[in-house]
C-alpha cells in the first residue's frame, strides 16, 4: 500500500484519452486517438513507433503546439503535476510552462537554431524570460549550460553562430537550451535521428547524465528500439495513432505480446544470424493504414499475421495482462492472454486500482 | 567578451565589404549616392550661388563651355536667372528627403502588413492580399494624382501619398519570405521554449527576412525619386520656388527651344542617381545572397 501511494504521488504527467485530429483532404485524420500514458518523476518513458503513428503529435499536443488549423485536440486530458489539466489552461499560462516546466528537443538540430543569433543569446533568451534574471546572469548561465552539455571552451563557443557548429554540437546546444530553465519534463522528439551513430551514443549518454543531474523526466520519442533499450524504463508502442502495447522495457524485449511489437523486434537485423544460416530478415507486410480511413476493427488487422475474424470487427481494448514480472503490461490485442479478465479501456483504471 | 564579439563582427563586415568593394560599379554608384547625400546635407557649403537669387539680365544662359555662357554659372541659369548648379544641389535635399521618408513609410506599413499576412495566414492573409490587389490595380500615378489633387500639394502630403503607393510591394516581399521562414525548425523551437508570438515574429521571422528587404528598399528608393520627380513635373509636388529636380524639368520645358540646359541637366541628374541606386541594389543583392559566390568564381582559372 505504502509503495503504491508513493508511486501515485510521484506521477508527473498523466495523459488520459488524448485525441488529436487533423482535417485532411480525404476526411478527418485521427493522428492521435485515445492515447493514455503516465510518466513518473525521474523516469524516462519511451514512445516508439513508425513514421506517422502519432508520436510527435502526442508530444506537440502536450506542448499545445499543434498547428491549428488543420489540427485540433478534440478530447482527453493532460495532467501535469502542479498545473492541472494543460488543455484547459489559458494560452498565457501555457507560454509560461513551455521551456520552463516542459521543454522540447527537436529532431533537426540543423534547423532548430536561429541562424541570425549567437547561440548564447538563444539560450539566454528563455532564461531571462522565464527566470526573470538580468541579461548578464542569463549569459553566464548559458556559458555554464554549454559547459554542462560538454561543449569545449564554452565561453568562446557561446558567441558563435549556429553555422559555425556541427550537428552534434547544435544538438548539445538544443539540450542546453531545453534544460536551461530546469524543466520537470523534457520531450525529446527523435533527438538522435539526424546524427551519426557515434554522436548518437554520446548524446544519449549526455541526456542520461543530465536527467539525473537536473532531476528531470524524459518523454523519449523514437523509432529506434536500440535507443529505447538504452534509455527508457517504460515503453509505449504506438501504431496508427493509438498505443498498442505499454510495459516496462525488459518485458517488452523479453516478452512482446502484440503482433506489431513482435514484428518490430523481428525486423531488427542481427549480426549473429548473418553468419550462420541464411535467414531472410522478417518484415511487417503492408503499409500503415490511411489515418482518414482506418480499418474497422483492430488498426493492425490488415497487416497482422495472426488476424482473427473478431479483429476485423471490433477494436480490442488496451487490457492488462499478468506476466509474472510484476509491472503492468498493457496490450491492445484480442490474442493477448488475459488471465486477470480485467479490461482497462484506454488505460483509465489500471493505476487507480 | 566584447572584444571577441567585435572581432567576429569585423570579420563578417570584412567579408561583406570585400564583396562590395570588388565591384567597380558598386563603388561608382555608392560614390554618386554619397555625393548626392553630401549635397542634400550641406547645400550651403557646396552651392556656388544663392539658389533663390534671380537676375533677369542673366536668364537662360547655357552651361560653361557653350557660346554665351556667364562666368561663374557652371551649369547655366534658368528662366529667372537663377544658378542651375546651386538649385540642383539644393534640390537633392528635397528629392532625397522625400524619397527616403516615403520608403521608410512604405517599408513600415508593408513590413507590418506582410508579417501579419504571412504569419497568421487564412483570413488575415486573404484580407491583406486583396487590399494589395485592389491598390495595385490602380496606376500609381493616377492614384497619387487623385490624392494630391484632393488634399492639396505639400511636402507632408507628398510623403504620405508616396508611402502609401509603395507599401503593397513591400508587403508582398515580406509575406513571401515569412511564408518560407515560418516553416523553419527554429520557429517551432522558439514556440516550444515559451517565446511570445510577438517575439517569434520579430526576432525569429523578421530578422531572417531582412536581406531581400534591404535590397528591395534600395530599388524602391530609386523608384521613389522617380515618382517624386514625376509628381513635381506634373506640378503636384513641392511648390516653387523650392527647387526639386522634377520641378526644375517642369519649369524648363516651356523654354526648351531657347535653352536646353534648364530641363536636361536635372533630367540627367535624376537618371544618374536612379541608375546608381539600381546598380547598388544589384550589387547588394549579389553580396547578401550566399548563393552567388562571385568571389569563388573569380578564383577559378578561365579556360
Amino acid at each position: 500500500m505504502v509503495t503504491e501511494n508513493r508511486q501515485e504521488n510521484s506521477e508527473l504527467l498523466k495523459i488520459r484519452g488524448l485525441k488529436t485530429y487533423f482535417a485532411a483532404s480525404g476526411g478527418i485524420a485521427r493522428a492521435v486517438d485515445d492515447v493514455s500514458l503516465t510518466l513518473r518523476m525521474g523516469e524516462t518513458l519511451g514512445v516508439v513507433g513508425e513514421s506517422g503513428c502519432g508520436k510527435s503529435i502526442t508530444a506537440l499536443s502536450i506542448m499545445r503546439l499543434i498547428p491549428q488549423p488543420p489540427g485540433r485536440i478534440v478530447g482527453g486530458e493532460i495532467h501535469l503535476t502542479g498545473r492541472g489539466d494543460l488543455l484547459s489552461l489559458p494560452e498565457s499560462d501555457m507560454r509560461d510552462i513551455r521551456g520552463n516546466e516542459i521543454s522540447m528537443i527537436f529532431q533537426e538540430p540543423m534547423t532548430s537554431l536561429n541562424p541570425v543569433f549567437q547561440v548564447g543569446k538563444q539560450i539566454a533568451g528563455p532564461i531571462m524570460h522565464h527566470k526573470k534574471v538580468s541579461r548578464k546572469e542569463a549569459w553566464e548561465r548559458s556559458v555554464e549550460m554549454l559547459a554542462k552539455v560538454g561543449i569545449p571552451s564554452p565561453e568562446k563557443r557561446v558567441k558563435e553562430y549556429p553555422h559555425q557548429m556541427s550537428g552534434g554540437m547544435r544538438q548539445r546546444v538544443m539540450i542546453a537550451m531545453a534544460l536551461s530553465c530546469n524543466p520537470k519534463l523534457m520531450l525529446a522528439d527523435e533527438p538522435t535521428t539526424a546524427l551519426d551513430v557515434t554522436i548518437q551514443a554520446q548524446i544519449l549518454a549526455l541526456m542520461n547524465r543530465l536527467k539525473e543531474e537536473f532531476a528531470t523526466s524524459i518523454l523519449l520519442i523514437t523509432h529506434d528500439l536500440g535507443v529505447i533499450a538504452k534509455m527508457a524504463r517504460n515503453v509505449c508502442v504506438m501504431y496508427a495513432g493509438s498505443i498498442v502495447e505499454s510495459t516496462d522495457v525488459r518485458s517488452l524485449f523479453a516478452n512482446p505480446l502484440h503482433p506489431y511489437t513482435r514484428g518490430l523486434l523481428g525486423s531488427i537485423p542481427r549480426m549473429s544470424r548473418a553468419g550462420g544460416k541464411k535467414a531472410r530478415l522478417s518484415t511487417i507486410k503492408g503499409i500503415v493504414p490511411n489515418l482518414t480511413h482506418l480499418p474497422e476493427g483492430c488498426r493492425f488487422s490488415n497487416r497482422c499475421m495472426e488476424v482473427l475474424d473478431l479483429c476485423r470487427k471490433q477494436q480490442p481494448p488496451l487490457a492488462t495482462v499478468s506476466t509474472g514480472t510484476g509491472g503492468d503490461h498493457l496490450v491492445r490485442c484480442w490474442l493477448a492472454p488475459a488471465p486477470s479478465k480485467e479490461l482497462c479501456d484506454g488505460g483509465t483504471s489500471h493505476s487507480e486500482k | 567578451m566584447q572584444k571577441m564579439r567585435n572581432e567576429n563582427f569585423k570579420k563578417r563586415l570584412r567579408a561583406f565589404s570585400q564583396k562590395i568593394l570588388s565591384s567597380k560599379l558598386a563603388i561608382l554608384s555608392a560614390l554618386l549616392i554619397f555625393i548626392a547625400l553630401v549635397c542634400a546635407l550641406f547645400p550651403g557649403w557646396l552651392a556656388p550661388k544663392d539658389p533663390y537669387e534671380q537676375d533677369l539680365s542673366r536668364r537662360l544662359k547655357p552651361p560653361v563651355g557653350f557660346e554665351g555662357s556667364a562666368p561663374g554659372y557652371y551649369l547655366g541659369t534658368d528662366q529667372l536667372g537663377r544658378d542651375i548648379l546651386s538649385r540642383i544641389i539644393l534640390g537633392a535635399r528635397i528629392s532625397l528627403l522625400i524619397s527616403g521618408v516615403a520608403v521608410a513609410v512604405a517599408a513600415s506599413l508593408g513590413v507590418a502588413a506582410g508579417l501579419l499576412a504571412g504569419y497568421y495566414g487564412r483570413k488575415t492573409d486573404l484580407l491583406i492580399m486583396r487590399l494589395i490587389d485592389i491598390q495595385l490595380a490602380f496606376p500609381v500615378i493616377l492614384m497619387a494624382l487623385a490624392i494630391v489633387a484632393a488634399v492639396g500639394p505639400s511636402l507632408f502630403n507628398l510623403i504620405v501619398v508616396m508611402g502609401i503607393s509603395g507599401w503593397p510591394r513591400f508587403a508582398r516581399i515580406v509575406r513571401a519570405s515569412v511564408l518560407s521562414v515560418k516553416e523553419e525548425g527554429y520557429v517551432d523551437a522558439a514556440h516550444s521554449i515559451g517565446a511570445s508570438t510577438y517575439r517569434v515574429m520579430i526576432h525569429h521571422i523578421l530578422l531572417n527576412c531582412l536581406s531581400p528587404l534591404i535590397v528591395f528598399a534600395t530599388f524602391e528608393l530609386a523608384r521613389m525619386i522617380l515618382l517624386e520627380a514625376t509628381l513635381s513635373f506634373l506640378g503636384l509636388g513641392v511648390q516653387p520656388p523650392t527647387p526639386t529636380w522634377g520641378g526644375m524639368i517642369n519649369e524648363g520645358k516651356q523654354y526648351i527651344y531657347m535653352s536646353w540646359a534648364v530641363s536636361v541637366i536635372p533630367g540627367v541628374v535624376i537618371a544618374l542617381i536612379i541608375l546608381s541606386f539600381n546598380m547598388l541594389g544589384d550589387e547588394l543583392r549579389d553580396a547578401l545572397d550566399p548563393h552567388t559566390e562571385r568571389q569563388v568564381m573569380r578564383g577559378f582559372p578561365t579556360t
